[in-house]
């Protein structure tokens, strides 16, 4: 099992951690934050910067990174998935979203 | 407060410290820009800007865009001003320079209409400016104190390294900068949409608190009202394709700039602080009219963080360019400064690189050329908040 790709995790109730360098899809990856720690199965190709989901997320429900709310799920989110704008959306500054 | 810090300065008539010493070329108005840049081509040692501004502005578009040339003039990077107009425009020339006149430095009013046309506007904005370099080149440096500096910070092409690796680094020189009595400005209001509370809780009175929540509050209805969604322009198809997925990832990295010391103030756009330590300018996100709002406050250095890379600089402020990761550092090294990738790569901590930073700045402000003043890269756009009549 390889867990020599580089990935930060902010904070440990986050639900992302960030790809340090590419990680190829099937890898495993060991993510640590302040003593919690994650084996994730990365399901698809994590490019350098982007981020993958930690634990199953649910639609609708709140993305955390920092610690804080980045946005939330427009569909579930399986462990290991790429987290982007195709599955999470800003809560801030939506005028589209006026009636 | 930690003393100790020092560097080489110009002393100006008003007190405050210069780390540059231009004469600047200023045209209050786009019709003037062109003889302005020809100025700067005949005299050495003058700088300008070119812009579209100037003329049928009103009301708090008008002051802005005035306080911007004000504050551009003042800024005590500037030893004297050749003040460039046409003569029929809204932002008078006289007006301006007016007001410059109180710092107490040299300042000439030009305008095209009274001297003949372009090129008398020319020969006589040259004389005038040829004396004014003449004069600077002969002002002897001091020593002055790192708390007489106003160093605004900033982060443009961000990408999902920016809050990993050089926006933290820049929060630890915000931090020693505030110890050292000087002041940091924070700003790009909106970058910093979902990070607000953040820097609420940091506020030194309650008065500021809700002045954050009220200048986050009005930039995010501008998007509101227009009936989009802010993601359509930030963040940007480059911040995005870097990792950034929303605004709110976006802005809880770049407020990491602030560092952890208490925020004083909340100040309008191009006003200069009245308090030392941590501020936060109201500002677009917009690299160009941030930047331009900084330098009209009076920082006299600003501190660039980029990830996917930028050219940026100003006509009177060196801007220390900071690449959050490695490969960026490399493929622009023309551009960049400094490198913080090596946080990212384990090789160095946030806090040595905060300290490097701190160091280039002791360098910079003592007169060391940034990579975007070799390259003469003058940008300048003011933050108009309302239409040409």
């Amino acid at each position: 099992m390889g867990t020599s790709f580089k990935t930060v995790m902010m904070k440990p109730h986050d639900k992302v951690a960030v790809a340090l360098e590419n990680i190829p899809e099937g890898s495993h990856v060991m993510v640590t934050c302040q003593g919690k720690s994650f084996d994730v199965e990365i399901k698809e190709k994590i490019e350098f910067g982007h981020k993958f989901a930690v634990i199953p997320i649910s639609k609708g429900e709140d993305i955390l990174k920092y610690g804080a709310v980045i946005g939330s799920a427009t569909t579930d989110i399986s462990t290991g998935e790429h987290v982007h704008i195709h599955n999470l959306e800003g809560k801030r500054g939506r005028g589209d979203k006026v009636d | 407060m930690i003393n100790g810090k020092k560097f080489w300065g110009y002393r100006r008539p008003n007190g405050q410290v210069g780390v540059r010493n231009h004469v600047l070329i200023l045209p209050t108005i786009t019709c003037a820009t062109q003889a302005a840049k020809q100025i700067t081509e005949l005299v050495q040692g003058t700088v300008t800007f070119i812009h579209q501004h100037g003329c049928a502005q009103v009301g708090v578009d008008y002051d802005q865009t005035f306080r911007t040339y004000v504050g551009m003039g003042a800024n005590p990077n500037v030893y004297g001003v050749v003040v460039l107009g046409l003569g029929c425009e809204t932002h008078q020339a006289r007006s301006v320079a007016g007001e410059l006149a109180k710092t107490g430095k040299p300042v000439e009013v030009v305008s095209i209409q009274d001297h003949s046309g372009t090129l008398g506007a020319i020969a006589e904005g040259s004389r005038i400016a040829a004396k004014m370099v003449q004069a600077a080149s002969a002002q002897m440096k001091e020593l002055c104190d790192f708390s007489e500096l106003i160093i605004g910070t900033e982060c443009g092409g961000s990408d999902a390294c920016s809050g990993l690796s050089a926006n933290p680094a820049v929060g630890v020189v915000s931090d020693m900068l505030v110890d050292h009595g000087g002041t940091a400005i924070l700003a790009e209001t909106t970058e910093l949409i979902g990070a607000e509370h953040l820097l609420a809780e940091r506020a030194v009175d309650d008065r500021t608190a809700k002045r954050v929540y009220e200048v986050i509050g009005a930039m995010e209805n501008r998007a509101i009202k227009m009936g989009v969604d802010i993601r359509t322009g930030n963040p940007s198809p480059g911040n995005i394709k870097g990792g950034l997925s929303s605004l709110e990832e976006k802005s809880l990295g770049a407020s990491n700039k602030s560092g952890s010391r208490p925020l004083q103030e909340v100040i309008d756009y191009a006003q200069i602080p009245s308090k030392k330590g941590l501020v936060w300018m109201d500002t677009p996100g917009h690299d160009i009219e941030q930047l331009t709002g900084m330098v009209a406050g009076g920082a006299q250095i600003v501190l660039f963080t980029t990830g996917r890379g930028t050219p940026t600089g100003s006509p009177i402020a060196p801007v220390i360019k900071i690449a959050t990761n490695t490969g960026i550092f490399e493929r622009m090294e023309d551009n960049i400064d400094l490198n913080a990738g090596t946080i990212i790569e384990g090789k160095e901590s946030i806090e040595s690189v905060g300290q490097h930073i701190f160091d280039e700045i002791e360098l910079v402000a003592s007169g060391k050329l940034t990579k975007a003043e070799i390259l003469k890269q003058h940008d300048f756009g003011i933050w108009r908040i309302g239409p040409t009549f």
